[in-house]
Order: structure tokens, then C-alpha cells, then sequence
């Protein structure tokens, strides 16, 4: 391969990222990211808390200055701001190429909430990856310019299963999908990151036609890379069939969720992403 | 032809593709609609559902039916139907003869038998017959003028109906020995004699459709004057229903205009076959009137040509003084008599009477005239009036005419008169000699009994023969007759009473005073009164009742004048001398029978409805039918939403381009600066620099009216948010720091102005000291002006611009400031060098922007007295620059205005070259 081929490529390939990554630039900026440290005790720079000294603590712990306006030895705790690991497992599989009535595909939009919230974590000093990155997560911006390049491939498969390999113990997860396809590779997913030390959210990536199924006539479904195929004389009897599954499988998921003590919520492509940022930014804090 | 009741078919062997159709209603029944495909990641979860209803399977039975229709109009518009085809079912063969009665009561309808004939034609065209077409009018020698139908179609606009009744008489005479054919007889609907035996013999020849139509036919009478009133009589055919028709009396008004001068209405009752009316006219009018018209119709047989019959002459009777009681001596007696019934009369003084310009003054044994009176006679008659004079004792005993010609008296007299066939005479009472051909009355037949006993005496003269219209049979002059200007004076030799003859007793008398035009007959004139004399026909009706004048027709005889219209006597206006005998198509007490046909033969009148072919109706309805059951399967597979929505959007397409123009008030002074050359600059806010730019192109344009034939007229300011700039061949645009930025439709005008040809002069008015890096603050504007504007890539003016030499041979461009480049639109990278010239082939465009900051305007602004307004350079030196800075603009006016002409110029050796060629 010629120098000029591998450039022309190479620049095709990034051709695409600056305004993926820009977008989900803007959409972190959006939120207003306040001191947070991990609200608990630990290492770090911010005072936490003045607790009384106990037994085996080293004596340069002890904050004289605070001990010296009463009788009892004080320790300042400072707040735990050690860098957490996240790993995001972004769904790129066919089904979430989805889109209609012009709006983005499940893809783009997955994973431009999960580069948004990639860049919200550097920012934040965490460390960032894939779970299906070679490499185990780490922080800074390159890093999310590494996910964004991974993020433009498709995946050839028809519908996403969760690829762990990178699990950091006691770290982060967050999976990005639309949880349309068999949901035991999911819950295998979450009993081994939980099994891991692992807590973490499930976000839902819905397009609004998924959750309306506003079909009608004499119809011939087929999934997106046309393995799956189902005829129907009228769909539009369908409907309340296909809801009823539709909620059954939001419920299993959830109920999945909370029996290992993740979140789960649903986002659809035609609500605004920062809604959703917003609420993964929040449930990934509240776990901590 | 298979016909199945009014409907035949061409090809009906297609119509067993209908029995398919059942076939068809199963195999769409078990094919259900195609489905839609859609790609939808939520399959999975559709996996295993059951369609609740098993029914929506099958295509629904009204979808079935529409396609049913829609196929079986298909088949059937293909199968070629043709509403009425031919009646006969199969092609006939053999000649067919097409017999049209075409005379004038067939013209109301002309153009539906012509139709109806092109119809019979086209079919025998169809049929491959051979036809021949006979008009009653024009019945050939013998046989039968056999062509095939095509030749005949091409001559069927050319027949025309004639005016009169042809009659069958010439038919009967050459269809006896016609061979076998078909006849197709287009009867006119009435009767002439003949019919049935004509009739007969086509029966022999073969059959015999007969076409009438079956409207009853309407004729107008000739107009009769009875009791004072022009008594009008409308015909019909066959009785009908009450009809109520419009008669209109034509003539010209006193301008010569033909106008309808009155109307009458005639209503036929129900039952009646005709009608009368009474039309009271004054004399005036009625004498005026040409013609009567049914309105509304066009038929010779409608219209009714007025003659002399319905015009009552004026006469003035002037006798000599009454001799009393003696009432049958009174020289007018018979004259009142003779004249009463056909003449308007009026007797009083002669000088009331000229003044009430009668037609004809009768002066009955008067001799002398009071002087005055005689002149107004003499100038009356010179008018075209006609004096007609009556001999008598007192016309004997006086002197007139004696020895010279009395201008009043066609001959001079003998003194004394002569007595005939009296106790005391020589002979016996003279008999009359038969009038001469030259005589107008030539053909009057002289009755052995008017004896002449006295006459006057014409003294015996050179033009006595030729003035003599009547004599004795001795040759002696008894009527005698001159001209005088238009008029003529004409002296009857006798007494107008029966004393010195007995002429006046006679019907010859009256018919004399008819000829002379000085009565006119009251009906048509008998064939004996109108024998020997040659009538020339005037103008003539056509069969459509339209009249046109008649040309080179030979004259007519006056006994056949008595006859009917004919071929020889075509309806029109006849005309001998004075006298005007109307030839109607309809004569006198004519009848109009409606032609009664044999029990055998059923007129029918639906040769016009020729056959229809349907074929189009039923394919047409298919094709919408198809069109229907799209919606409907769009409907059924649930994509008719998108279907409605293009519909939709082929429906607005138009709404949305169809926008009303905004009316825009034209400022005046905008309408002055399109009327000539106007330079502008464009206001920038600085209430100075707007005056330095308004003085500088005042200046330009005062060096260009002084040095070129460009003559501006006065600068105007432009501004860039209001005014229309597409009226300035060239803005001058000063740039100041403060300048505002335009609004981005000012923006958009801008563009447009330049997209337009027109040209912006940017100057920054700081010797562009800042180069291209915009470090000045006027050239930072500039930047910041110049982004939103639609400019071309920029280059220095090289040295081959056309500004170069447009008007002067240029090499810089300086203003007050000189030596720096000035930046025009760049060349196209694929000039070339001319040819043996020292410049590029630069074709094309006028640069849309040049741009500088050598404050041209400073440089150009003169003051009120015309003396510079800012110093440029110092001494010498500085005046040859401002003079250079005149002569860059007027370059810059010259590019503007004339484009690239210097630079075609190149061109000219080559082009005087091939012109030499």
C-alpha cells in the first residue's frame, strides 16, 4: 500500500470524526460539571470531613491546627477523588443502524452519548475505554479521539451482544443499546461485570417508530441485514402484539438491572441527547 | 359488422376474451396484494405473531369487481364498438346514388345533409362502392357520373342549394334508364310534382332510402301593397305547433346604410300553415325597401325581394282651369283614374308641388308657365324629375314651341294643330302605328280601337324620328319624348280626356302611363305587359337567401319575368330602365305541400348521426377505473399516505410558485438616471467623504462631456439599503472606517448588481498602504465590506487589461496617490498571447470590482469654480497625475460602457481580412 493510499484512507476515515466528536463535545459541554469528588473519605485534594483520631492513625494524619482549639486529636479526611475506570460497551451492530423519518440512526446516536459522556469522564479525570478496546481504559483526550475512531465501524452482526473484555475490577460500566437481541447474552454480560466488582447503567437506544409501530397493510418486516423476516397480512393488528413485547422486554431488562443493582433506562433518537447525558451522568454519580 | 342493438363491433371476435373473466376474478382472488417490505430491527420481536384476520388474504370483492370492469372495458374499447353503425349489418356492394333535392327549402339545413351525405360517402368509401352524387339542379346527361366516394367527399363543400325550386322534371327525364344502384334521396321535404313517378323509377333501379328532414319548411310570400299597408304571408310546410317568427324589411336609410328599417312579427297558429301580417310603413320608408327577411333563417325562400310594386311614385297633377260640371271633360279625369290605385296624387299650385319633390308632374293642356315656375320645372326635371306633358286646345291655341323649341316641350309645334276624321276633315280617324323596337313601349299590344280625331303637331325636324316613342300609323308623332339633364320631358300629342281621342278610354293608356314609369303596377304584371321588353338582372339571391350582384348575366325577357324562378330566371332584382321586378323563390300564392311519400318509403332523418365509434369512452374508463383500483391497493397495503402526499405536492407546486409581483413606486429621480449615463457613488454615512465622492464624479463627468461622447448626467448618491442599483453602469464605493455594514438584503441587491454587469470602484482612499493585509483601518473595513459580496478572484490590473487602452493608453492608475496596484477580476488562467500583439486574448466580462485606495475622487473633485478641490502631488508633476487620475476614469467609464470592445479589436485584421474575402 502506497503512502498516498494509506493517506488518502486515513484521511476518509477521519473525515467523520471531528464533527462526531464535536457534537458530543458540545453535547458534554452542555453540563455543568461542579466540583464532585467521590462524596466518601479518601485520597485526594478537597477537604471532606474532620473525624476524631482513632487507634492506628499515623500521627502526621492528625490536623494539629483543628486538634489545638479543642481537647481531642482530629484527622482531616479528604475526599476520595482517586480516578475511577469506565468502560462503555457502545452496540454497533446492524439493528442500531436503524433510523426513520430522518432522524439520526440508534448508532450515531449512541454513541454520541457515549463519547459525550467519555469526554464528560476525562474531563472529570476518569479513565475512559471501550469494553472492547485491546487496550484497558485510560484518561485524556486522545483517548476519546481512540473510542470515536472505534465507534465509526459497524459491526456485522444483526443484533448486539455485550463484548467484555476489558473489565477494571470495582470499575464502571455503561452499555449502550437497544437490547433488541437475545437478552441472555445481556444478563450473562452483567452477571460477569458484576461478578467483577463491576456497577454500572444500561441505556436503552430506542427509535420512536420501534416504540409506536404505526404499520399498516399488508407488510414483510425484515431486520437490517435481512436474516429475520416476518410477513404479516395487516400490521396494523400487530401493533398491541408487538407494544406488549416490546414493554415485556423493558421490563426484564430492568428487572435485570436492578437485580444487579445497575440502572436502566430508555432514550429514544427523537428526544434531545442532553436529556439523556444528563441522566447517565447522574446515575453513573449516584452509584459511586 | 356484428351489431348488438344500437352497437356494433369491429373486431368482435375480441369479445370472447370476456369470457375470460372469470378466470381472471379467481387467479387475482387467490393472488393477494404485494406486500410492503420494510427493514425494522423490531422483527424479532414480531417473531411467532399470528394475523389475527385471515381475511385481508384476499384481494376484496369490490377491488375485484373495479378490475373487473376496468379489464372488461378494456377488451370491449378494443373490440372497436361504434354506436349506430351501418344499418344493414354486412358492407353492401354495388353503385350508390346519392340524389339531393337542392333547392332553396333544403338551405336551412344545408350543412346537416352535407354532413349526412359525407356520412353515406364515407361509408361507401368503407365499402369500396362507387357513388355518384346528383343534384336536382344538376341532373347529368345520362348514366351515372360514377367516381369513388373519396372523390366525391372532396367535392361535397363546393355544393351549394340555388334559389329556386329545381323541381324533378330533368330527374325524370334521365332516371328512367338508370342502371341497378342504391339511391339515397335527400329530399327538401317538400312536394314537386313528380315525386312519385321519379320515385318509381328508382325503386326499379334498386333500393331507395329517402333522408328528410323533419322540420317543416317556411316561405315568405312576396309582399303585397293592399289597402296601405305591405301585407306579408309566411308558409309552412306541415302544421305544427304555434311558432312565432321575425320578420325584418330591409332597405337603406337615408344614408345609404342597409339597415333593418322595421320588423313584423308573424305567428303561425298551432295548426295553421300560415300567416299574415299587416306592415303599415309611411311612404318614405316603404319606398326604401328592399327586401323582407325571416330572421334567423337562411333560405332563399325566407327572403322576399321588394320592387316597384310596393313604391307608390309621387305624381302632381296640374290641369288647366276646371271647366265647370264638366267633370268628364276635365283633362285630369282620366289621368286621377289611370293613376289613383299605383301613384301617390297631389294637385295644388306648381310651386307647392315641386317643393314637395314628386316623382313625375303632369301638366295636362297647360301652355304658358308664369316664368318663375317654369325655371323650377326646368331645373326639377334636369334633376331626374319626368315631366309629362298632355296636348289640348289651350297647348294648340298658344304660341309655345312655335318656331323655337320650348325647353318644356320635347318638339317644337305646328301652329294650328290638325283635326282628323271631323265633319269638316280630310280622312278619318288615325288608327296607331305598332311601337317601334326603340320605343319603351315596344310589345304593348295596340288595340284597333283608339282612334286619334285631333292632335298637336310636331314641326317636322331633324331628331323628330328618334324623339318620337309613339306614332300614328300614318307616321305622325304621337308621343314624343327628350331628355332634359338626368330627367326627361315627355308630350303626349293628344288631350289627356277622351275629346280628341279615344286613348285615354283604353287600357293601353294606363299601361302607356306604367311604361313611363309614371304608375307602377300594383301585383305582378301579366306576361302580355311585360312583352318585348329585356330585363337585366341586378342582383340575385343565392340559395342561402344571401343577395350578391349579379354579373354578366344575359338580359331576360320580359314575358318570362312573368314565370317562376328557375334555372333561366334565377330570384333576384330585375331592372329595365326605371322599373325594378323583383323575382321571388317563392311566387305569388305559391303553396308549400310537405312531400307525402308511399306506405313503402319511410323518410328518416338519422343519415347525420354517422356512426360513433366508442372505442376511446370504453378505454378511457378503463384507464380511470385502473386508476382508481391504484388508490384502492395504495389504501389496502396502507401506502396510500405517501401517495396522497405527492399528490399533495404535484397540487402546491404551482401554489407556491405562483407569488404576485409587488407593485414597486418608481422614484423619480431613479426614472431620470434610466433615462441617461449616470455615475454614482454609494453613501457611506460620512457626511464629507459623501460630498469629496459626490464632487469627484461630478468632476469625471465633466472632463467625460468635455473629452468623449459619454455625457453623464448628474451624479446621484445611492443608497445601498434603499435605492435600485441596477440603473448605474458604475457605483464608486469610498471606504471609511466608520462606515456601517449593509443590511444582508442590501447585500443580496448588491450581488445581483454585480451578477448584472455592473461595476463597484473600491477605494480606500489611503494610497493602499496597507497592501492586501488590510493593516489600515479603511482596509480593514474594506475586508469586512467586501466578505459578504459575491467577488471574483482578484489580481493587480496587469498591463494588458483593457483598462489599459479603452479610451487612453494607460500604465498606472493613479488618484492623489499613485504606484500602488489597483486589483481588478483576475484573467482565466488559459489566456493567450495575441497574436503578434503585446497583449493576452482577454475576451469576456467586464471585471465586476476594481479595487484601490488611490482616492480617485480627491483627485477628480473640482469646486463651484471648477478649480481642483485638493491638491495632488506638487507643481508639474501633480497636475500630470491628476490629469492621468481623469484619464483612468474616463477608461474606467469607457470599460464600463463599451466592455471588452478595445480588446476585440484585436480581432480586426482578421475579420477586415475574411470580409475582403
Amino acid at each position: 500500500m502506497s503512502p498516498a493510499v494509506l493517506r488518502a484512507r486515513a484521511e476518509a476515515l477521519a473525515q467523520p470524526l471531528p464533527p462526531l466528536l464535536a457534537e458530543a463535545r458540545q453535547l458534554a459541554a452542555s453540563i455543568q460539571l461542579g466540583e464532585h469528588g467521590r462524596r466518601r473519605p479518601g485520597m485526594g485534594d478537597a477537604f471532606w470531613q474532620y473525624r476524631p483520631a482513632m487507634q492506628g492513625d499515623p500521627a502526621r494524619a492528625i490536623d494539629w491546627r483543628r486538634s489545638a482549639r479543642s481537647d481531642q486529636h482530629f484527622v482531616q479526611e479528604k475526599e476520595w477523588q482517586a480516578a475511577q475506570s469506565v468502560v462503555l460497551w457502545v452496540d454497533r451492530s446492524a439493528a442500531m443502524q436503524f433510523s426513520a423519518a430522518e432522524r439520526v440512526t440508534k448508532a450515531d446516536r449512541a454513541a454520541v452519548l457515549g463519547l459525550a459522556l467519555a469526554s464528560l469522564l476525562v474531563r472529570g479525570g476518569e479513565r475512559v475505554g471501550l469494553s472492547d478496546m485491546p487496550s484497558p481504559p485510560m484518561s485524556g483526550d486522545l483517548q476519546v479521539e481512540r473510542m470515536a475512531r472505534l465507534l465509526m465501524a459497524e459491526e456485522d452482526v444483526e443484533y448486539g451482544e455485550p463484548r467484555l473484555t476489558q473489565l477494571p475490577a470495582h470499575g464502571r460500566a455503561v452499555f449502550l443499546s437497544d437490547f433488541l437481541g437475545p437478552i441472555e447474552a445481556v444478563e450473562a454480560a452483567l452477571a460477569r461485570a458484576t461478578g467483577r466488582g463491576l456497577s454500572g447503567v444500561l441505556l436503552q437506544v430506542l427509535d420512536p417508530v420501534e416504540e409506536a409501530f404505526p404499520f399498516a397493510g399488508r407488510t414483510l418486516f425484515h431486520s437490517m441485514s435481512g436474516g429475520l423476516r416476518h410477513e404479516t397480512r395487516e400490521a396494523a393488528d400487530l401493533r398491541d402484539a408487538y407494544q406488549a413485547r416490546l414493554a415485556e422486554r423493558k421490563a426484564a431488562l430492568s428487572a435485570l438491572a436492578a437485580s444487579h443493582g445497575w440502572r436502566c433506562h430508555t432514550h429514544h433518537t427523537g428526544d434531545t441527547p442532553a436529556a439523556a447525558l444528563l441522566w447517565l451522568y447522574h446515575a453513573l454519580e449516584r452509584q459511586r | 359488422m356484428w351489431a348488438l342493438g344500437p352497437i356494433g363491433f369491429a373486431t368482435p371476435w375480441l369479445l370472447l376474451a370476456l369470457a375470460g373473466l372469470p378466470v381472471l376474478w379467481w387467479l387475482l382472488r387467490a393472488v393477494p396484494p404485494a406486500p410492503i417490505r420494510r427493514r425494522f430491527p423490531g422483527v424479532v420481536l414480531l417473531l411467532g405473531l399470528e394475523d389475527r384476520n385471515q381475511q385481508s388474504d384476499r384481494t376484496p370483492w369490490w377491488l375485484l369487481l373495479l378490475r373487473m370492469l376496468a379489464v372488461a372495458g378494456l377488451i370491449i374499447g378494443l373490440a372497436g364498438p361504434v354506436l349506430n353503425p351501418d344499418r344493414a349489418g354486412l358492407p353492401r356492394s354495388g353503385p350508390l346514388l346519392v340524389f339531393i333535392d337542392n333547392g332553396w327549402a333544403a338551405a336551412p339545413d344545408w350543412a346537416a345533409r352535407i354532413e349526412a351525405v359525407d356520412a353515406a360517402l364515407a361509408e361507401a368509401a368503407q365499402d369500396g362502392r362507387p357513388v355518384a352524387v346528383v343534384l336536382a339542379s344538376d341532373v347529368p346527361g345520362e348514366g351515372l357520373p360514377l367516381r369513388p366516394a373519396g372523390e366525391w367527399r372532396a367535392r361535397l363543400a363546393g355544393l351549394e342549394p340555388v334559389a329556386w325550386a329545381p323541381g324533378y322534371g330533368a330527374a325524370m327525364a334521365w332516371a328512367p334508364d338508370l342502371p341497378g344502384t342504391e339511391v339515397l334521396w335527400l329530399s327538401d321535404g317538400l312536394d314537386h310534382e313528380g315525386r312519385a313517378t321519379l320515385l318509381a323509377m328508382y325503386q326499379r333501379a334498386g333500393d331507395v332510402t329517402v333522408a328528410e328532414p323533419p322540420a317543416p319548411r317556411l316561405g315568405l310570400l312576396p309582399p303585397r301593397f293592399e289597402d296601405g299597408a305591405v301585407k306579408l304571408e309566411l308558409l309552412r310546410s306541415a302544421e305544427g305547433g304555434e311558432r312565432t317568427v321575425q320578420v325584418a324589411a330591409i332597405g337603406p336609410d337615408p344614408n345609404g346604410i342597409e339597415r333593418t328599417l322595421a320588423r313584423a312579427e308573424l305567428t303561425l297558429a298551432p295548426g295553421a300553415l300560415r300567416a299574415e301580417t299587416a306592415l303599415t310603413l309611411p311612404p318614405e320608408l316603404r319606398n326604401r325597401l328592399t327586401r323582407f327577411e325571416v330572421e334567423g333563417m337562411r333560405s332563399a325562400g325566407s327572403v322576399a325581394l321588394a320592387d316597384d310594386s310596393l313604391r307608390r311614385r309621387r305624381v302632381a297633377l296640374v290641369g288647366g282651369a276646371d271647366r265647370e260640371g264638366l267633370e268628364l271633360l276635365s283633362p285630369l279625369h282620366y289621368l286621377r283614374q289611370a293613376l289613383e290605385p299605383t301613384a301617390e296624387l297631389i294637385e295644388g299650385a306648381l310651386n307647392d308641388l315641386i317643393q314637395a319633390s314628386p316623382d313625375v308632374v303632369i301638366l295636362a293642356d297647360v301652355a304658358t308657365l308664369a316664368e318663375p315656375d317654369q325655371r323650377a320645372l326646368a331645373e326639377w326635371v334636369a334633376q331626374g324629375g319626368l315631366l309629362l306633358r298632355f296636348a289640348g286646345p289651350r297647348l294648340a291655341a298658344s304660341d309655345v314651341g312655335r318656331g323655337i323649341e320650348d325647353i318644356l316641350l320635347p318638339v317644337r309645334l305646328r301652329a294650328g294643330g290638325r283635326n282628323v276624321g271631323g265633319a269638316m276633315s280630310w280622312g278619318s280617324p288615325r288608327a296607331l302605328a305598332p311601337f317601334s323596337d326603340q320605343s319603351p313601349f315596344h310589345g304593348l299590344a295596340v288595340p284597333d280601337d283608339v282612334l286619334v280625331s285631333a292632335q298637336v303637331l310636331a314641326e317636322p325636324g331633324p331628331d323628330l324620328g328618334e324623339r318620337t316613342i309613339a306614332a300614328l300609323a300614318d307616321g305622325t308623332p304621337l308621343v314624343t319624348r327628350k331628355a332634359l339633364g338626368e330627367g326627361a320631358v315627355v308630350l303626349v300629342h293628344v288631350s289627356a280626356n277622351a275629346e280628341w281621342s279615344t286613348l285615354p278610354l283604353s287600357g293601353l293608356f294606363v299601361q302607356m302611363l306604367e311604361r313611363l314609369a309614371v304608375s307602377t303596377r300594383p301585383t305582378r304584371p301579366e306576361a302580355e305587359t311585360l312583352a318585348g321588353t329585356t330585363w337585366q338582372a341586378e342582383q340575385l339571391l343565392d340559395g342561402f337567401g344571401m343577395l350578391v350582384k349579379a354579373e354578366a348575366m344575359a338580359g331576360v325577357e320580359g314575358e318570362r319575368l312573368a314565370g317562376l324562378a328557375g334555372p333561366d330566371l334565377p330570384p333576384g332584382l330585375y331592372a329595365e330602365a326605371d322599373r325594378r321586378i323583383a323575382v321571388n323563390a317563392l311566387g305569388a300564392g305559391a303553396q308549400l305541400a310537405p312531400a307525402n311519400w308511399p306506405a313503402g318509403v319511410v323518410p328518416v332523418w338519422d343519415v347525420a348521426r354517422a356512426a360513433q365509434p366508442l372505442g376511446h369512452l370504453f378505454l378511457l374508463a378503463a384507464l380511470l377505473l385502473l386508476l382508481v383500483d391504484i388508490l384502492a391497493a395504495l389504501r389496502l397495503s396502507g401506502r396510500l399516505g405517501g401517495a396522497v402526499a405527492a399528490l399533495a405536492l404535484i397540487g402546491l407546486i404551482p401554489l407556491s410558485e405562483a407569488r404576485a409581483q409587488e407593485g414597486e413606486a418608481v422614484d423619480p429621480a431613479q426614472l431620470a438616471a434610466a433615462a441617461e449615463v449616470t455615475l454614482a457613488h454609494i453613501l457611506t454615512g460620512d457626511a464629507d467623504l459623501d460630498a469629496l465622492a459626490r464632487a469627484g464624479l461630478d468632476g469625471l463627468a465633466a472632463e467625460l462631456t468635455r473629452r468623449s461622447s459619454v455625457e453623464p448626467a448628474p451624479t446621484i448618491s445611492v443608497n445601498v439599503e434603499a435605492d435600485d442599483l441596477s440603473l448605474f453602469p458604475l457605483l464608486y464605493w469610498p471606504i471609511s472606517a466608520t462606515q456601517p455594514l449593509p443590511s444582508p438584503a442590501a447585500y443580496g441587491r448588491l450581488n445581483r448588481y454585480l451578477a448584472g454587469g455592473g461595476l463597484i470602484l473600491f477605494d480606500t482612499r489611503d494610497g493602499n498602504l496597507s497592501g492586501t493585509g488590510g493593516s489600515t483601518p479603511a482596509g480593514q473595513r474594506l475586508r469586512a465590506l467586501a466578505a459578504p459580496l459575491d467577488v471574483p478572484p482578484l489580481e493587480p490590473i496587469p498591463l494588458d487589461h483593457v483598462l489599459t487602452r479603452t479610451f487612453y493608453l494607460l500604465g498606472d492608475f493613479p488618484g492623489r496617490y499613485a504606484g500602488q496596484p489597483v486589483w481588478a477580476e483576475a484573467a482565466p488562467p488559459d489566456a493567450e498571447q495575441a497574436e503578434g500583439m503585446p497583449f493576452r486574448n482577454l475576451n469576456d466580462g467586464v471585471t465586476p470590482v476594481i479595487i484601490g485606495g488611490n482616492d480617485w475622487a480627491g483627485a477628480w473633485a473640482l469646486d463651484a469654480g471648477g478649480r481642483p478641490l485638493l491638491p495632488v502631488g506638487r507643481g508639474g508633476a501633480g497636475e500630470r497625475q491628476r490629469e492621468m487620475a481623469y484619464r483612468f476614469g474616463v477608461n474606467l467609464v469607457m470599460h464600463v460602457l463599451t466592455g471588452n470592445y478595445k480588446s476585440d479589436q484585436v480581432h480586426v485584421p482578421a475579420l477586415l481580412e475574411r470580409l475582403g474575402q
